[in-house]
């Protein structure tokens, strides 16, 4: 167990929506027929070339890729504009927009939309009746509103906490249906996943995600990696100076 | 490479049918065919190769690209015999050519002499079925040799005092150290303690074919995409493919052994990918399906002849089961680690492998490693202090803090063959293909849960030597859910307490071996798949010689 807890925790957290990856394969597609290509290409000379060259290869490739797939249109497969601003404006609730870019920044609400029609199909249900629970929700608690996307900073943050079921004690619980995924931590989920995928993967626009945590762009990294191991003078030298102490 | 392979007829009486191409599979069929025998490899999962691998968290992780689906083979859970069990993911393991060693994090250590004797050395445990090895350290550690040289281990010879006798040096140097290791390294000698490179099975040189680790950080969980990490896809199956003896026939799901009317193993029965039923005949099976799908093939090849399943005369097919217990602590410091680069874990120590349990209170031992082995989003969902606002500006904030200055230490530890643990076959639900599901029945032994917080308590040490701002973690809880998967098909001398004998031919059927985690006695202290890598390549010179001598047909 010990080994993988971030194995179990994926599968306690990521894994709800299960089904067939139709578009991520399509979207991988290309990624796997520029991979394929390296591949069929270097089997044209030895092996030692290839394993020379393979690590420089896939950064090459990377960022042509990365710089090809910059100017995708935004258009909407799943929500209608009216729910896809909806939704966009609760991710910018859950990653805000201060003064780095947020979830909308990241174009998250489209990797929601993309993903509920490709391998999050079981999540649909979800948001089609979240999304009028949480008009109705908007109403309730102010009236006169009926968008949530029209309300201010604070009211918005006051109905989200209204659906999170972890949210401190006092306030709310809510579940759209018995048995159904809360929407609140669905829509949580997704929009954590659509701000850190790896950017080849219809997410983190820009890398605006992994540049906020300092995650490098890269296919390959040397040492030293951090402060702590940029002066280690090595096992032997350490393990004597160790002795002397 | 594929094309080069040979193409039987499953009416063809091959030499040895395998099921299941992972850690032990992979070694199997590299081994036997390498010896002039045709072999088959049955694996259920797809064949992918590195071009099909990437960074992709959703489809790898969240989708299971690798792993078992818990849609197509759900799984029931309980705690004990009496509880009906509850619909609930039991385990994760690796479902494509290769297995569970593509993903898996690499962690090599050998056992040391006392997991083969402590039962010896201890005398009985209440509660736990303890039981000695038929082999010894001596008897293995050739091949731990062989595993290191063959497959690729990197590490340093001589590093931990606690190690136990080698025959050579490891092929290559550690891995670069990460922050996390040094952390790790400086605090643990201000207490006193012995850590040491850890020994990785991922390249820290370039083989043929296989670069040196590009420490890209995307490594548990995920295939490696340079064959750095040495997977038997990697490896074993490669060297196979080239006898131009053995075929890896993928998307071969085998639920049946078949039996002939003298008690001997014919072949093994599976489903295409399109669900046609196919009997592969062979004059000898070798099963290394890992430890739960092991004896549940075994359970499911239940005939009049062997009511209880095969092989299962003993009744202990499936019991016995071993988790390998543990806990996590996290740390977070002041300055970047950065330690999202590179493989996960650089460093360990195994002052704790032995503990006394006159002085401890507990049987067992572990051993602690320092390491990261989040990606960015199961950093955000798991990598955070408790009490981390889970929206909003300051969520965010955490994130952009503290992504980069967390590490971890990770406690591996003994877990006691107790026989009501187990996976046995679920008497209600079904997988996608009618057959009954798994159901996994486990409950820590006592010992297991207070050694785990007892290693819980000097990993919190270490960081407070360390001088971690702040530090947290998960004890030691009783498992529901495992990915070590060991003991439920045991090696030994006796047919009544075990299922194989130490040339891992079952006690009941002359022609059928198991060789996988299922055949390990005890748990080792966390880090199974290098001792299942080993007596796999014994198993291999064992089955040669009683198929060289006449003695597997006869």
């Amino acid at each position: 167990m010990v080994c993988i807890s971030q194995m179990s925790l994926t599968e306690n957290l990521l894994h709800p929506r299960v089904g067939k990856s139709e578009i991520t394969r399509q979207n991988t597609m290309s990624e796997l027929n520029r991979r394929n290509f390296l591949l069929r290409a270097g089997t044209g000379f030895s092996a030692a070339w290839v394993t020379a060259n393979w690590p420089a290869l896939l950064f090459a490739a990377t960022h042509a890729h990365n710089a090809a797939k910059a100017a995708t249109p935004p258009k909407f497969a799943f929500f209608t504009p009216e729910e896809g601003a909806e939704v966009e404006a609760i991710t910018a609730r859950i990653i805000p927009t201060d003064d780095t870019p947020g979830a909308r920044e990241a174009g998250v609400v489209y990797f929601i939309d993309h993903g509920l029609v490709t391998f999050g199909v079981d999540d649909q249900k979800t948001y089609r009746e979240g999304l009028p629970e949480l008009r109705a929700r908007v109403s309730e608690m102010f009236s006169g509103a009926s968008k949530f996307s029209g309300l201010t900073a604070e009211q918005q943050d006051a109905v989200l906490h209204s659906f999170d079921e972890n949210a401190p004690a006092g306030r709310r619980a809510f579940r759209a249906r018995p048995g159904a995924q809360n929407f609140f931590e669905t829509i949580r989920l997704h929009t954590i996943q659509g701000f850190l995928i790896d950017p080849e993967f219809g997410g983190n626009r820009d890398g605006v995600g992994w540049k906020l945590i300092g995650r490098e762009r890269e296919h390959r990294f040397q040492s030293p990696f951090g402060y702590y191991d940029k002066d280690y003078p090595g096992w032997q030298s350490a393990a004597k100076e160790a002795d002397k102490t | 490479m594929r094309v080069d392979q040979p193409r039987y007829k499953t009416s063809d009486e091959v030499d040895f049918v395998i099921v299941g191409s992972g850690a032990a599979g992979g070694i199997l069929a590299k081994e036997l065919s390498t010896n002039g025998f045709r072999v088959v490899v049955l694996e259920q999962g797809p064949y992918l190769t590195e071009a099909d691998f990437s960074h992709n968290e959703i489809e790898i992780l969240a989708l299971d690209k690798l792993t078992n689906h818990p849609k197509l083979q759900p799984t029931t859970v309980r705690k004990t015999p009496d509880e009906k069990a509850k619909h609930q993911r039991a385990l994760v393991y690796g479902r494509c050519v290769g297995g569970t060693s593509v993903h898996f994090t690499a962690n090599f250590w050998r056992f040391h002499e006392i997991d083969f004797v402590e039962r010896s050395k201890v005398g009985p445990v209440p509660g736990a079925g303890l039981m000695d090895w038929p082999i010894t350290y001596a008897d293995l550690e050739p091949y731990y040799t062989k595993v290191e040289w063959e497959i690729g281990v990197s590490g340093q010879a001589g590093a931990s005092p606690f190690d136990p006798p080698r025959s050579k040096p490891y092929p290559m140097p550690p891995l670069a150290v990460k922050s996390s290791g040094v952390i790790f390294e400086r605090a643990a000698r201000k207490l006193g303690w012995h850590p040491y490179p850890a020994p990785m099975a991922i390249l820290s040189q370039a083989r043929p074919g296989r670069s040196a680790c590009v420490n890209c950080g995307f490594c548990l969980g995920f295939g490696c995409e340079v064959g750095a990490k040495s997977s038997s896809l990697a490896t074993a199956i490669r060297m196979a493919e080239k006898t131009g003896r053995c075929e890896i026939r993928p998307n071969s799901y085998v639920h049946r052994i078949e039996t002939d009317a003298n008690g001997r193993a014919t072949g093994a029965v599976y489903f295409d990918e399109k669900r046609n039923v196919h009997l592969q005949k062979a004059k000898a099976v070798v099963v290394c399906a890992n430890g739960a799908e092991t004896p549940r093939l075994l359970l499911l090849s239940a005939n009049k002849q062997f009511p209880n399943g095969l092989a299962n005369s003993s009744g202990i097919v499936g019991k016995y089961l071993m988790f390998n217990s543990g806990g996590v602590v996290t740390g977070q410091f002041e300055h970047p680690l950065n330690d999202y680069k590179g493989y996960a874990v650089s460093r360990v120590l195994h002052d704790f492998y032995e503990l006394d349990p006159q002085k401890v209170g507990f049987c067992g031992g572990g051993g602690l490693d320092a390491r990261f082995d989040f990606t960015p989003i199961t950093f955000a969902f798991g990598g955070l202090p408790p009490g981390t606002p889970r929206s909003g500006k300051d969520f965010k904030a955490a994130l952009a803090q503290d992504f980069n200055r967390t590490m971890e230490i990770f406690c591996h530890g003994t877990s006691l063959p107790v026989e009501n643990n187990s996976f046995s076959l679920d008497p209600d639900l079904k997988d996608a293909w009618g057959l009954p599901a798994l159901r996994l029945t486990y409950k820590d032994h006592p010992d297991d849960l207070k050694l785990g917080n007892w290693m819980f308590a000097r990993a919190h040490e270490l960081f407070e030597a360390a001088g971690a701002q702040k530090k947290w973690g998960f004890p030691a809880q009783e498992q529901q859910f495992g990915v070590h998967l060991l003991g439920t098909c045991r090696m030994g001398n006796d047919p009544k307490t075990s299922v194989i004998n130490a040339d891992h031919r079952t006690h009941d059927v002359m022609n059928l071996f198991l060789c996988d985690g299922s055949s390990l006695v005890t748990s080792g202290r966390g880090q199974p798949t290098m001792t299942i890598e080993a007596l796999a390549f014994r198993a291999a010179d064992r089955i040669t010689a009683l198929a060289k001598r006449g003695e597997i047909s006869a």
